[in-house]
């Protein structure tokens, strides 16, 4: 089962300038009863996007129709918490493509990895800078390069390099899978079996 | 130059190793529940493929489960549905399942242990960020996702980077009223909720040491809270005699085996960590939580920080957290008025932790307005709390002893605090809604939470065990 193709992205974003988000917030635990990995968007972020009538909260940035786009940017230490994937689902199901922080809490950053959902780690400076941009014009524009692994604000050109795993950046690209890549191993499960 | 306990344990698991790929890890057992498993055997189906290991695979119901009429059909649907899910994916994969009803169902990181299950220099995962509580045992357990249970049920693998490592030392004896559960509150409160992040953390030091199995769980449990991937502490004759005789422990010859290699499992006087903390267990007090991420704690005592002495990039977060909690800031927090006690969750529903809470609250009675529930781990420690008489001791005091679950630690079955309340809880995580929406929780120690709820408000448990010992 091959994952979502990733290499370049172009849009606008969406900022949630706030730090820690965990996965409790990103999707809270009473929406964890389905089986199966569709429709999580519909109640992402739910308790800050709606309140206890299922009503927009005006004042969350999901219901400003001045910010859309397929990249979202978080404060520091983002997907903290819980390890459901359903966080990662949830954001992806929304219509996000991209996460930018200038953290990422481990285990978040490998679902969304296996979800097709780039993680991009940038630096503080570089944080407050997109935050700054967006803020003044909710039009910014950023680009993602995949391949030169590169983060670009469109207008002033500032950009800044990121890191990624290199097997983790070709299963992007390539649409791999890690089962795949472990089966292909199957000879060498058997045999460490036999020895332990 | 030495090795680390961890890189021990890694190293003897390694199936394959590839320049540029991350490891291939062999897992020894799999634990999975309800809640993180359906889409991964779908992914099974999809791919055409069996359980690859279902021997070293075990299931059991916890996150979704009432704690109340356990025998009668689950009321709520969606819950009924997954539930019935796991029992029939585990019957059409060949696993086990401890599900409801049976004598060993209970929260997952509370059964494997309490089974035998989990040992010694052994790897474990779970789809759920508390695995690391059976690190306790010196071994490599953490938490994973859903694609990542689909990967580990279709090839008892695990394609991993190596973490660091990080070595956190408590020295010293242990203040009055102090517990495990404070020792790691404490740290967290040290090192922030991100300060473990992209490390695996070895406990060690007489301190730590000094714990039984149950408080040395409650500290790997927690390690998640500083954002590390998980938290280990070598094995010695504490850790032998909880595992001995255990159902699923080895027996014979093998037992001897086992425990000849266990004693090697330490990490060597000249091994190198990546980064190393020491702690004065001395300076520890009681510790309450007073934001929504575990690091916002302080001692029972002091007060809430400044807001001008947090960074400027924090403030809005603190202020957000604070107005969240509806606390002050540069305020005691002692005295505050809570509604709710919960003692349970994987991180203190162990029998040592009913047995000190029925101790405490033995002769006393709770507050009238409070609300207190315990909720066992799990189904063996009902049972033996029953058999030592502490459900009446309970009842006595007005606490409500329930059925085994996850419960109120993440609000997914009816177990939910309302709106605008105040729970104190024994579990690991007081986020924005975690025991149901709006609820606003405050962490604290099994002791600090039944002394809350005799008194009805934040308490120095320490005052009420000095009036006793007097
Ligand atoms: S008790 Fe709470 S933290 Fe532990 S496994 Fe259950 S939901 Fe997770």
């Amino acid at each position: 089962m091959a994952t979502k193709i990733f290499k370049h992205l172009h849009s606008t974003v969406v900022p949630v300038h706030i730090e820690n988000i965990d996965t409790d917030q990103i999707i809270p635990a009473r929406f964890l009863k389905a089986t199966t990995r569709e429709g999580f968007g519909n109640n992402l972020f739910r308790d800050w996007r709606f309140d206890e009538n299922d009503n927009p909260k005006t004042d969350f940035v999901l219901n400003n129709p001045l910010y859309s786009g397929k990249i979202l940017v978080a404060g520091k230490n983002f997907g903290c918490g819980s390890s459901r994937e359903h966080a990662a689902w949830a954001i992806a199901d929304y219509g996000f493509d991209v996460v930018v922080s200038s953290f990422f809490a481990d285990i978040f950053k490998g679902n969304a990895l296996n979800n097709g959902l780039l993680p991009i780690q940038v630096s503080d400076a570089f944080l407050r800078t997109i935050f700054t941009a967006v803020e003044t014009d909710p039009h910014t524009e950023i680009e993602v390069d995949l391949e030169k692994q590169l983060i670009k604000l469109t207008v002033t050109a500032e950009q800044e390099e990121f890191e990624i795993n290199p097997y983790k950046k070709a299963c992007l690209i390539n649409g791999y899978d890690d089962i795949d890549y472990i089966l292909s191993k199957k000879h060498l499960i058997e045999e460490f079996e036999t020895k332990a | 130059m030495g090795n680390t306990l961890f890189d021990k344990i890694w190293d003897a698991h390694v199936v394959s190793k590839n320049e540029g790929f991350p490891d291939v890890l062999y897992i020894d057992t799999h634990f999975i529940h309800e809640v993180t498993s359906p889409q991964a055997f779908d992914g099974l189906r999809d791919r055409g493929l069996p359980v690859f290991r279902p021997k070293q695979t075990v299931a059991t119901a916890d996150h979704n489960v009432p704690t109340i009429d356990q025998h009668l059909p689950i009321k709520e649907a969606l819950s009924r549905y997954q539930v019935d899910m796991l029992t029939k994916n585990s019957a059409e994969f060949g696993i086990e399942l401890y599900g409801l009803g049976h004598p060993y169902q209970g929260i997952v990181h509370v059964i494997g242990p309490e089974l035998g299950i989990t040992r010694p220099g052994c790897t474990y995962v779970c789809g759920d960020s508390h695995t690391s509580t059976h690190g306790a045992f010196g071994a490599i357990a953490f938490g994973i996702g859903t694609s990542q249970v689909e990967q580990v049920m279709a090839t008892q693998c695990l394609l991993q980077s190596r973490p660091k490592r990080m070595k956190i030392e408590v020295n010293g004896k242990l203040n009055l009223g102090v517990t495990s559960k404070d020792i790691i509150l404490y740290i967290i409160s040290k090192i922030s909720a991100a300060g473990g992040t992209g490390y695996f953390v070895e406990y060690a030091g007489d301190t730590i040491r000094s714990l039984s199995m149950e408080g040395r769980m409650t500290i790997c449990n927690m390690s998640i809270e500083m954002g590390a991937r998980g938290g280990l502490i070598a094995p010695d004759e504490t850790t032998f005699e909880y595992v001995k005789g255990r159902e699923f422990a080895p027996k014979g010859n093998e037992w001897d085996k086992a425990l000849a290699y266990w004693k090697t499992l330490y990490s060597d006087d000249d091994a190198v960590f990546d980064k190393v903390l020491t702690f004065d267990a001395a300076d520890i007090e009681p510790m309450i939580t007073y934001g929504t991420n575990p690091g916002m704690g302080i001692g029972v005592t002091q007060k809430t920080p400044a807001t001008n002495s947090i960074g400027t990039d924090e403030r809005s977060s603190y202020t957000k957290a604070l107005a969240y909690m509806d606390i002050d800031d540069d305020a005691a927090i002692l005295g505050k008025a809570i509604d709710y006690v919960f003692i349970g969750s994987c991180t203190n529903s162990r029998i040592e932790d009913l047995r000190q809470v029925a101790a405490f609250v033995k002769g006393k009675h709770k507050a009238d307005h409070i609300i207190a529930w315990i909720v066992p781990g799990s189904k063996q420690v009902q049972q033996q709390a029953i058999r030592e008489g502490l459900d009446k001791v309970f009842i006595e005091a007005g606490f409500a002893l329930r059925e085994p679950g996850c419960s109120a630690c993440l609000g997914m079955n009816e177990d939910k605090i309302p709106a605008g309340k105040y729970c104190v809880s024994t579990s690991n995580r007081n986020f924005e809604g975690r025991q149901g929406p709006n609820s606003r929780t405050f962490l604290a120690s099994p002791l600090t939470a039944a002394a809350a709820a005799i008194t009805g408000c934040i308490t120095d448990v320490r005052e009420m065990l000095e009036l006793e010992n007097a």
